[in-house]
């Protein structure tokens, strides 16, 4: 799976590091979103999943 | 013969085409169901999101198109029954089926109601020209349009809609007066401290405050409204009115489906309603671990109850577990972004433990006298959702309470002192 994300809409929130903190992380300053990992392994589908869904700024976008 | 199981539901309907029960019928096609699966939803939108109402569609930095939940697209590809612009007047438990506006009935082995909240009105304001809500779309834009010219808008309710359209208002030339019966705007929800803060940056943002007394009516001349007159007797003049005083759950379809309806949908602890009916999103209200019921009115909590309901939708009442959610609400006003985590509303403690009102940032921890029950901040956003671990069961030296003692804050505030840890590869 392929992950993109969008700093312009992120609103900081950081649920996406709490679904999966390997592949998200937030810069200190405000908060918005760090791709840590554009490409993670497959074990980590459904948290990547969870962090797109639950991403209050639809700031996740996901390829296959 | 033998009756198919009743968990697998083959004709799944999902009423309410916002946030929640987008994500209900997304998730159940995620999860494998590739039965019937029918969205309904009232307005003639397709489904988009609703915090940039207050925030980016309001103050014009975005367009309609831009809070599109999902792109057509997208949702062509979940091969759903959508009907748009289809309200749902009634629903027969017995023979499982939702009545529609158009007199069709739609019948259901799985029910989803996430029918969402109607903003709630000053009486005597419906139809009023100037007299605005705030929670779909055309509200907004109803909104938008009358900020324009230097406006005088008068903000009736001290909440997070109404502090934020506030802040937009100012900043769009609008003379506002923010009017609350609180001490100050969210006192309620934040406490006196950080509530201050926020009054002392609207206040120097040129918006005029009217704490501590109600309103007693919206007054008008020939249908538009004139301003606002306070239980004191005084009078606000305005053109255009935002009434900012809460939501209420959209439960009058239900009356008479034998659900129990009370302050939403009550579930139990899987939300799940009745045989086959399960609810999710703002209306959803269901036992709180601490005890009692709750109801969360936030767009992270719609989501993540979106998920619960369709897995527990196709697990089944018998393997279906509890949900369970640290609530997180965002704010942004002016150059500010306020973050809260779990409940903060009426607690009997607050600390706060970095930063300060002085300096516009800050973390602040909220609880009962002897247990963290909230965190907010404000320009922290990734130290706030440190100390967000003192919500969750991990955190806590008794396993049966839900949030940590107090003690166990000064460990994470020390962290801050060290250097952040660097994350070790894989």
């Amino acid at each position: 799976m392929r992950v993109t994300v969008d700093q312009d809409k992120c609103v900081g929130s950081g649920q996406c590091v709490l679904a999966a903190e390997r592949v998200f992380d937030q810069r200190d300053e405000d908060g918005v979103v760090i791709l840590l990992d554009a490409e993670p392994p497959a074990e980590l589908d459904e948290d990547v999943r969870q962090a797109a869904v639950v991403c209050p700024a639809l700031a996740i976008e996901l390829s296959e | 013969m033998a009756a198919a199981p009743e968990r697998v539901p083959s004709r799944i309907v999902v009423v309410g085409a916002s946030a929640a029960g987008l994500t209900t019928v997304e998730a159940l096609r995620r999860f494998g169901h590739d039965g019937a699966l029918t969205l309904i939803g009232d307005e003639p939108h397709l489904p988009y999101d609703r915090p940039p109402l207050s925030k980016q569609l309001l103050d014009g930095t975005w367009e309609p198109d831009r809070l599109r939940l999902r792109a057509p697209e997208a949702l062509d590809a979940l091969g759903l029954d959508l009907r748009l612009g289809t309200r749902a007047t009634a629903l027969d438990t017995d023979r499982r089926e939702v009545c529609l506006a158009d007199g069709e009935r739609v019948g259901y082995d799985a029910l989803v109601v996430a029918t969402g909240l109607s903003a709630r009105r000053l009486p005597g304001t419906r139809g009023l020209a100037g007299a605005h809500v705030l929670r779909t779309l055309d509200d907004a834009l109803a909104l938008r349009e009358s900020l324009r010219g230097g406006a005088r808008l008068v903000v009736v309710g001290g909440g997070f809609v109404g502090a934020e359209a506030a802040a937009v208002a100012r900043t769009l030339g609008a003379e506002v007066t923010l009017v609350t019966d609180e001490p100050a705007p969210l006192a309620d929800a934040l406490g006196a401290e950080v509530a201050g803060m926020l009054a002392g940056l609207h206040r120097a943002h040129g918006v005029r405050l009217s704490t501590g007394v109600p309103v007693r009516e919206v007054t008008a001349d020939a249908g538009a409204v004139t301003g606002v007159r306070l239980a004191d007797g005084r009078l606000i003049e305005a053109d255009a009115v935002l009434m900012g005083i809460g939501a209420d759950p959209n439960t009058g379809w239900l009356r008479g489906s034998g659900l129990r309806l009370d302050n939403g949908v009550v579930c139990d602890a899987t939300l799940r309603a009745d045989d086959g009916v399960w609810a999710a999103g703002d209306i959803a209200n269901w036992p709180a671990p601490e005890g009692g019921s709750r109801r969360v009115e936030h767009r992270t909590n719609a989501a993540e109850q979106g998920i619960a309901v369709a897995r527990a939708v196709l697990a089944g009442p018998e393997a279906a577990v509890p949900f369970e959610t640290v609530p997180y609400v965002w704010s942004d006003q002016y150059d500010l972004r306020l973050q809260t985590y779990g409940r903060t509303r009426g607690a009997e403690r607050v600390r706060v433990v970095e930063g300060g009102t002085d300096q516009l940032r800050l973390v602040a921890v909220y609880g009962t006298s002897d247990r963290v029950t909230g965190i907010v901040g404000v320009n922290l956003p990734r130290r706030t959702r440190a100390y967000r671990r003192l919500l969750t069961g991990n955190a806590a030296s008794d396993e049966n309470a839900v949030g940590a003692g107090w003690d166990a804050v000064d460990a994470i505030a020390r962290e801050d002192a060290a250097p952040v840890p660097q994350r070790t590869a894989g």
